[in-house]
């Protein structure tokens, strides 16, 4: 009985102290501006990375963001980190019971969850990113990224001496398969020698295992490191060993700034202020919207210092092109690895081709998991 | 000379064992709300708000239950093994390999009934995470091999394993290449409660927790395994079976965990997918510790975390980043394991002379 209560008294003063702290921090003002946010339109967005990744949920949130300050009348929350699995279906729920009017659901692995959870809240219009099922209330939306991914191939193909392209990806599915596919058909389009080595990480956001993909593709001798990640990791890669990369989802020249050329970027905002808008009006439609460089949705990162004029004509060009609808990016002829035509002289991929595709053009080395 | 310095207690006082722990709690949520207020929030409101999250409706409650499910059956698992100075850090890899087998009952025999399918997937379940921990248990037993390492070693080769079928001969055809295998038929998913997503795997969490009390308490084996953890030479000297008691216990051990993994597949979502257990067997670690390897303080323990999981997310809308609420969570356990020490040692100041 003599040392035990000491720690005691410590411990309670401690305690009152914090709670004093506490408590002080607890009386800021909170009446007036809560309100008028009542009145405002809640919209809500699942993020599977944190805001910080500084790539896909930066880029969603940036969006986020643009749809806040365009739409005095829509107030937005978002629930970052939220695995691909059974949390997402907990935190679609708790977003909708809050009364959130418009719910953004930003990964693949949400789909079978936001369409579940749409069932039992016919009121709120969900929308997924990426996915492919719809309900009367739940719609999808995506983007061509193939189109900047393209020109961002075109760059590498110039840029790279040894004809190698390192390609950190994320998980084997169509999404991912098509940007490889676009980029190495850039490539080759401007230097008919160069090879895309694939590298799968089976994660979206991982920082350390990004990095250590495109450190084992430099070591295979790549020169060029492009990315289908979330985070600048294969970029400060490049960066480290003197190399070059193609960033992705938005510019990331300030975490690698010699080594980052360009990246195929998303422009989410304006589509995000014109689904909301549209679901205010009443004229919402459980649409699957593919949105194209043509729309903005999608586009080109500024170069970097070290692209030659050249090289951005010819990118340039092709862009004009791609916008005007002169040249698509899967046209024919298009052979897969094994050197087979799979889209003869004069075709073309369907969008429903090109949506579930499931093999490499010819010179990508990797193999898809079967 | 030492001015400051530990010092054994040499009966550690039982009041201590409750007040230590929920006094760190305390100061736990006392440092987060300093952090919470330099960032601009009200540190009441964010706590009452993942107090609500957690526990103020029935879809919050009936969430956090769903979520404290495995980390029950596998933190039971990991406490029994503790309990002999088993350091089974393996939980996960048993996990994967419970989720497994019973995703193999599933898939392989899609046509049985629910009466036949749902044992089976328990039965192979268990067995399977049993015997993935005996793979380390036997080497243990057998040569002194550190269990520490190869539990953990094998929950690597239990992960990959499964990546690799998700990825590759289990992958669900209509899945778009997605990691993930086919839904299991209805007959393969247990009962829930209607309205809810809370499974049968809470009666497997409550029975277990019951199981095992009577194991520990009331039987022979039970007595050999808390004099093993007490002291083996003392056991030897009895004539105790320490070799026998190592194998035993791990199984025991490992089924939990599967059981945990099959439940979470049967239960909650269907099918087997990669990242199909966000960390439950390292975070059972923690609870069983936490619970002091108590089967009906574990049951608590988990329910406390899981609220502390769900009612994280909960937070995240009022502008509370993840990392903060990682860090609540983070500070909670380092307050808690932290006091531990308390109730084992005292502080003393000033140089003592102290028989030892």
């Amino acid at each position: 009985m003599k040392k035990a209560p000491r720690i005691l008294m410590i411990g309670v003063i401690l305690v009152l102290a914090l709670g004093l702290l506490a408590g002080c921090g607890g009386q800021s003002p909170a009446s007036d501006s809560e309100q008028k946010q009542e009145d405002k339109m809640k919209v809500g967005f699942v993020y599977v990375g944190p805001v910080g990744d500084a790539g896909w949920t930066w880029a969603h949130d940036q969006g986020r963001q643009y749809l806040e300050k365009q739409l005095p009348w829509v107030v937005t929350s978002y629930i970052e980190n939220v695995p691909e699995g059974p949390d997402a279906e907990r935190v679609l729920t708790q977003l909708a019971e809050e009364g959130h009017k418009v719910i953004f659901a930003t990964s693949f692995g949400y789909m079978d969850y936001v369409i579940k959870v749409a069932e039992k809240y016919p009121d709120v219009v969900f929308m997924h990113c990426s996915g492919y099922k719809t309900a009367p209330n739940a719609g999808t939306y995506f983007g061509a990224m193939e189109e900047p991914r393209y020109l961002s191939g075109m760059v590498a193909g110039k840029m790279t001496k040894s004809n190698i392209l390192g390609y950190v990806a994320a998980h084997p599915i169509p999404e991912v398969i098509r940007g490889i596919n676009a980029f190495t058909l850039g490539a080759r389009s401007v230097n008919p020698d160069v090879k895309v080595k694939v590298v799968w990480t089976n994660t979206w956001y991982d920082p350390a295992a990004e990095k250590q993909a495109a450190l084992s593709l430099l070591d295979a001798g790549a020169d060029v490191i492009a990315q289908h990640q979330d985070t600048p990791g294969p970029q400060q890669a490049a960066q480290e060993r003197g190399k070059y990369a193609i960033g992705y989802n938005c510019d990331m020249r300030q975490f690698a700034p010699s080594a980052s050329l360009t990246a195929p970027i998303w422009n989410w905002g304006p589509y995000y202020v014109q689904t909301v808008e549209a679901v205010k009006n009443g004229t919402w439609q459980p649409e699957q919207y593919y949105g194209t460089m043509k729309d903005g949705i999608v586009d080109l990162a500024p170069f970097n210092d070290v692209v030659p004029q050249e090289v951005r004509d010819l990118v340039e060009q092709k862009k004009q092109e791609i916008i005007e609808g002169t040249f698509y990016v899967f046209q024919g002829p298009i052979k897969d690895q094994k050197g087979q035509i799979r889209v003869p002289e004069g075709g073309k991929m369907s969008h429903e081709e090109v949506l579930g595709v499931d093999w490499f053009v010819e010179g990508v080395e990797g193999d898809i998991p079967k | 000379m030492t001015w400051i310095g530990w010092e054994k207690r040499l009966q550690p006082s039982p009041w201590m064992a409750v007040v230590v722990p929920v006094l760190s709690v305390v100061l736990a949520l006392g440092l987060g709300a300093i952090f919470l207020a330099a960032t601009g929030f009200d540190p009441w409101k964010v706590y009452l708000s993942m107090l609500k999250g957690a526990t103020g409706s029935k879809y919050g409650i009936s969430e956090t239950v769903v979520k404290a499910i495995p980390l029950m059956i596998a933190s039971l698992g990991v406490s029994v093994a503790f309990r002999m100075l088993l350091w089974n850090i393996g939980a996960e890899g048993q996990f994967y390999m419970g989720a497994f087998g019973a995703t193999w009952v599933a898939l392989t025999f899609p046509h049985w009934p629910a009466y036949v399918m749902l044992p089976a997937m328990f039965i192979v379940g268990c067995v399977l995470g049993g015997l993935w921990a005996v793979v380390a248990a036997i080497p243990r037993a057998r040569w002194g091999v550190n269990e520490v390492i190869t539990t953990l070693m094998l929950n690597y080769v239990a992960i990959l394993w499964v990546d690799y079928l998700v990825y590759g001969p289990w992958k669900d055809p209509q899945g778009y290449n997605f990691p993930l295998t086919a839904p299991f038929t209805e007959a393969a998913t247990l009962a829930t409660i209607p309205g809810t997503r809370v499974h049968l795997g809470l009666l497997f969490a409550l029975t277990a927790a019951v199981l095992l009390t009577l194991i520990l308490w009331r039987t022979r084996w039970g007595y050999e395994i808390r004099v093993i953890g007490e002291s083996v030479k003392a056991a030897r000297y009895a004539g105790m079976n320490i070799e026998r008691n190592i194998i035993l216990v791990m199984f025991l051990s490992g089924a939990l965990a599967g059981l945990a993994g099959m439940s979470e597949v049967s239960g909650v979502t269907h099918r087997l997918q990669h990242g199909i257990s966000p960390g439950y067997g390292y975070t059972a670690i923690i609870i069983a510790w936490l619970a002091k390897l108590h089967p009906a303080t574990v049951i608590l323990v988990s329910f406390l975390f899981a609220g502390l999981i769900v009612g994280g997310y909960s937070v995240q809308t009022m502008g509370v980043p993840a990392a903060t609420v990682s860090m609540l969570q983070g500070a909670i356990l380092f307050f808690v394991l932290g006091g531990e020490i308390l109730t084992r040692y005292r502080l003393h100041f000033g140089r003592k002379e102290v028989a030892r």
